[in-house]
This record gives C-alpha cells, sequence and structure tokens, in this order.
C-alpha cells in the first residue's frame, strides 16, 4: 500500500537531491536543445534546410556547438574592466537557470515511502522569487556591456537595462490580477486554484493574459523587443566583444530566461501541469492531499498515480514548449520596433492598460463574492466576459483600424504626400 | 545547519559592507553593496521571513542598486572623485556613528533573554499561520496601519514630482 503521507527524514534528502539533478539537467537539455529548435524553425519559416549535417536530422548540432564553443580562444578586451568583464557572463546565466525551482512541473508522484512533489522548493513566497531572481539578470546585461568598454556594448546594455526595468512593471501589474484570483503567492497554489475554478485563467484573466505575453518577450530581450542586440545599429549590443564561452554564457541564459518565461507562462495562465477534467487535482491541504470539496465543505481525498505523473508532466512540457514555439514563430515573423516605440508601447500603453484591468478585476471579483456566487466554473464565466470586453477594447484600440476592418479601412486611410516639402529643383 | 547558513550570510554580508567603502571603482562598490544585501534578504529566509527577504531583493538589490548603477556609468564617477568622501570631518562622524552602534549591540548582547523579543516572535508565529507569509505583512498594513501607508505613499508621490519638476526646469 503506497502511504499518502508527505515524504521525510531521509527519504526527503535523497527524492530532492533526485530531483535538483533531474530538473536542472532537464533545464540544461532543453536550453541546449532550443537553440537547434531556433535554427530548425527559422529555416523552415524562410524555406531552408537549417543545420542537418550533425548527426540525424542534425540533432546533435549543440553538442558540436558546446564543443567549438570551448575549444575557441578567449579574447580579453585590452581596454575591457577584467574583473566586471568576467563577473557579468555569471550574473547573468545563474538567475537564468534557478528561477524555475518554484516551478511545479507535475502532479504529485506517490513511492511506497510517500508522496513526492513534483517541484524543487515550493517556497512560500512562490513567484516573488521569479521576480527578484529576474530583476537581478538585469546586472550581467549592464555590466557586460560596461565592462567591454565599448560604445555599442555599452549602448547596448543601458537600453537592456531601460527596457527590463520599464516591462518589470507592467509584468508585475499584469501578475497582480493572477494573484487576486488565486489567493496566495505559491505557484503550487495558482494551480490548484485553476483545477478548482474549472478553467485556466488564460480565459477569465484574457488581458492579462496578453500583457504578461508581451512583457514576458522584453523581459527576456527577444524579438520584437531585442533592442539591447539589434545587430543593425549596435553590432550585437552587450555581448559584442565576448568570444566563445563566454559568448555561450550569454546565449544559454537568453535561452533559459526563454525556458522558464514559457514555463512560468504556462503555469499562471494555462493551469500549469493541469490537465482538462477533475482526474489528476491534488493539493496539500491542511497535512492532507486533496482532490477538492464536496458541496458541503468537506475535502475529498485525491488518489495519485504514477501515471497521472507522466501524463501531466507531458501536459506541462507541452504547454512550455508551445510558448518557446511561440517565441521563435514571433521572432521570424515580425520586424523589431524602434526604441522609442518600445518604450511608448511599455509607459503609455502596457502599464495603464495593466493598472486598470487590475481595478477591473478587483471589483469584478468583489462584486462576484458579494452576490454569493461559488468559486467554481460559472465564476469563471463571469469573468471571462468581463475579461473578453476587455480585451477586445483593448486589441481594437491597439489596432487602429488596420487589421480588423481590412482592406476597406485600408482604401479609406489615403496617404497624403502634400505635406511633404519636395526639394526645389536645381535651376529655379 | 541553519546557524552554519547564518554565519556565511552574516559573513558574506559583512565582507560585502567592508568592500562598498574599500573598492576601488564605484561599480566595484556598486556589486559589494548588492552581494550584502543579497545576504540580507538570506538572513531574513532563515528567520522565516520569506516575504521581506524577496522585497529586499526585488526593490533593493533588483531596482535601487540598478538606477545608482545606471547613475555612475552616466556619470562615469570613479576618476577623480575619489578623494571627495574620506575628509577628517567625515571620518570623524563615522566613528562616532559605529561607536553608537557598537554601544547598542553591546547592550543588547549582553543580556540573557529578552523578553519582549520572545514574545514578538510568538506573536509572528500566530500571524504567519493564520495569514501565510505575505498575509503577516499585508494584513497589518492595510488594516491598522493603513493611513500611514497611505500617507507614505503621497510622500513619495510629491518626491516624484518635485524631482520631474526640477529636472525640467533647465529646459
Amino acid at each position: 500500500m503506497e502511504s499518502l503521507q508527505p515524504i521525510s527524514g531521509l527519504w526527503l534528502l535523497i527524492t530532492m537531491s533526485l530531483k535538483v539533478t533531474i530538473i536542472f539537467g532537464l533545464v540544461v537539455l532543453v536550453v541546449a536543445y532550443s537553440t537547434l529548435a531556433e535554427r530548425r524553425v527559422s529555416a523552415w519559416i524562410q524555406d531552408r534546410r537549417g543545420p542537418n549535417r550533425v548527426g540525424p536530422f542534425g540533432l546533435l548540432q549543440p553538442v558540436a556547438d558546446g564543443i567549438k564553443n570551448l575549444l575557441k580562444e578567449e579574447t580579453l578586451p585590452s581596454t575591457a574592466s577584467r574583473a566586471f568583464f568576467v563577473l557579468a557572463p555569471m550574473f547573468v546565466l545563474v538567475p537564468s537557470l534557478v528561477t524555475f525551482a518554484v516551478i511545479p512541473i507535475a502532479a504529485p508522484l506517490p513511492t511506497p515511502v510517500g508522496v513526492v512533489d513534483m517541484i524543487i522548493a515550493d517556497v512560500p513566497i512562490g513567484i516573488l522569487y521569479v521576480l527578484a531572481f529576474s530583476s537581478l539578470a538585469v546586472y550581467g546585461v549592464v555590466l557586460g556591456g560596461w565592462a567591454s568598454n565599448n560604445k555599442y556594448a555599452f549602448l547596448g546594455g543601458l537600453r537592456a537595462s531601460a527596457q527590463m526595468v520599464s516591462y518589470e512593471v507592467a509584468l508585475g501589474l499584469s501578475l497582480i490580477t493572477v494573484l487576486m484570483m488565486s489567493g496566495n503567492v505559491t505557484l503550487t497554489e495558482v494551480v490548484w486554484q485553476q483545477q478548482q475554478l474549472g478553467m485556466w485563467f488564460a480565459f477569465p484573466l484574457s488581458l492579462a493574459f496578453i500583457l504578461f505575453v508581451i512583457s514576458a518577450f522584453a523581459e527576456t530581450n527577444r524579438l520584437p523587443f531585442d533592442m539591447p542586440e539589434a545587430e543593425s545599429e549596435l553590432v550585437t549590443g552587450y555581448h559584442t566583444e565576448y568570444s566563445a564561452m563566454k559568448f555561450s554564457a550569454f546565449m544559454i541564459s537568453e535561452f533559459g530566461h526563454m525556458v522558464t518565461a514559457s514555463a512560468l507562462m504556462a503555469t499562471l495562465f494555462l493551469g500549469g501541469w493541469d490537465l482538462p477534467g477533475t482526474w489528476d487535482d491534488a493539493f496539500w491541504h491542511e497535512g492532507q492531499l486533496i482532490k477538492g470539496f464536496s458541496q458541503d465543505g468537506v475535502a475529498v481525498l485525491a488518489n495519485p498515480a504514477w501515471w497521472k505523473t507522466v501524463l501531466t508532466f507531458c501536459g506541462f512540457a507541452a504547454k512550455t514548449s508551445f510558448f518557446m514555439l511561440l517565441y521563435i514563430w514571433i521572432r521570424w515573423t515580425l520586424p523589431r520596433f524602434r526604441y522609442d516605440q518600445v518604450m511608448a508601447l511599455g509607459w503609455k500603453v502596457m502599464l495603464p492598460t495593466a493598472l486598470a484591468y487590475a481595478m477591473l478585476i478587483g471589483s469584478v471579483i468583489l462584486v462576484l463574492d458579494e452576490v454569493g456566487i461559488r468559486w467554481g466554473f460559472s465564476y469563471g464565466l463571469a469573468l471571462t466576459a468581463v475579461s473578453g470586453a476587455a480585451t477586445a477594447g483593448f486589441i481594437f484600440f491597439l489596432d487602429r483600424g488596420r487589421t480588423i476592418i481590412g482592406a476597406a479601412g485600408q482604401s479609406r486611410q489615403k496617404v497624403s504626400i502634400s505635406g511633404i516639402s519636395q526639394p526645389a529643383t536645381a535651376g529655379d | 545547519m541553519i546557524e552554519v547558513l547564518f554565519y556565511v550570510f552574516a559573513a558574506v554580508a559583512l565582507g560585502g559592507a567592508l568592500g562598498v567603502v574599500w573598492a576601488k571603482s564605484p561599480v566595484g562598490s556598486l556589486l559589494f553593496m548588492v552581494a550584502t544585501l543579497g545576504s540580507l534578504a538570506g538572513i531574513f529566509v532563515l528567520l522565516e521571513a520569506h516575504f521581506l527577504a524577496a522585497i529586499q531583493v526585488i526593490v533593493y538589490a533588483g531596482a535601487i542598486m540598478v538606477l545608482f548603477l545606471f547613475v555612475i556609468m552616466l556619470l562615469n564617477l570613479g576618476h577623480d572623485y575619489q578623494r571627495d568622501l574620506k575628509g577628517g570631518a567625515f571620518a570623524l562622524l563615522s566613528f562616532v556613528v559605529v561607536g553608537l552602534m557598537a554601544g547598542v549591540l553591546a547592550r543588547q548582547v549582553g543580556r540573557d533573554s529578552i523578553p519582549e523579543l520572545a514574545a514578538g516572535g510568538q506573536a509572528i508565529d500566530a500571524a504567519l499561520e493564520q495569514h501565510g507569509v505575505v498575509g503577516a505583512i499585508a494584513q497589518p498594513l492595510y488594516t491598522t496601519y493603513v493611513v500611514p501607508f497611505e500617507i507614505t505613499g503621497i510622500l513619495l508621490l510629491v518626491a516624484i514630482v518635485g524631482a520631474l519638476v526640477l529636472a525640467k526646469k533647465g529646459s
């Protein structure tokens, strides 16, 4: 008989070490293969073949890249500040890899010695831990740019920090609605409340979802927000002077941030490891692993199983991969913003929208609670209706009559060139 | 284990604080400051004040120190101004402040146990049990102390508006 108690003692130590090793190894593996995925997907989008020489389908390309970067000569610019130049790649690498520790990746796994939670550290501050470490990532970027003593690198570093600080505000404010819904900051509880609601937060909080995705793109410095490494203006921005494994560290951290941000978006808005239906619901409530509450408020015990853990992990992996693919897809589809457009979008559109939306959702939650609607599907539907209206308004405002009205609208927007002063012709 | 971790964090915090003073370049000072703030956050975690630890890193290390870094880099300090803060009067003042601090600390260390602290610890445990890590701070902040909290907010707003007005004056 499998025990349904939380694991403890020596077994806790053993499972913990295993979890850390396996999850960390998995993240690094995913990072390595996402570099290959990016090149293959971009090739696919551009009707090329992409790297396909090393191993079957090019699957050993990340290994070849790793060996190449280890063996290449490392250059140290003579005018660079040596200590900071070496420190900067470490400062970007560590935050991008440790944030994964608080993200639950599957349903709890029952073993003969107790139930193992599929999360490295279920810290009580959950999402704040992620925010804390991602706010430290900016140091590596700025220091790398500054220590290189190269004006393009420096400009890239400054742009990166301004952009990351600006979009952190919108990111945090769009998170507030999720925290209001879940009533706690731990990611296990965020997943649990989505299971209880009967729908993923992407529907009742659709506008927050959109704002969060946009901010996450800006936070990870990916196109269309890759101003810090805009190659047509800044060579490659803050890592211009870096070579070999130090350059590789910047790349790994960029992809590490992408993996973490994708997993975070999947957890916050697509239910994390939750799969549709209530068969996989599980949450620690007063020392018991429960599945939900009956009508009169009595806890119903969950029955975890290893196949549920495997299936939910596959669900989580699929959701995370979807966002990874979205990152790559958008990078090879959209052109880059101008820098002033990035700042205007961040401060004049995202920030006010996120604030107004937090107010709106707060009031709707208050009204629903006052009316006495139970936390469940109808609660979610009411919020979905309100959020859908807000999202439609937001998209209509951003669109400014270009895509939604379509070609008919385009023909009305005649471009007047009479205002542009023509250069005087010679001889007048 | 916790005791060992405490000494590690305390050593890093003290070393970082010394580094802030001794570092040759302002950017070095700043990074030592970040190390100090980070290990203070670690000590907060050891005290089970998780929320304070997170806020310490997000606000101080992640936001305020980044602004410091910005200012240092934009002004390109650290070439001609190194002597400025090391004048005689300043040294005297810092010795007086440090002496006073050491006195207060020595007085507390000398006492065997502090009943107020023990009672406070029990109250905090009860609040943590009832409201959770974030709620234990949020509950008093938005109920008992909501007026001082709002006034602080207004004070910060006034400071921001004032800074903007001063910055706009020149142009």
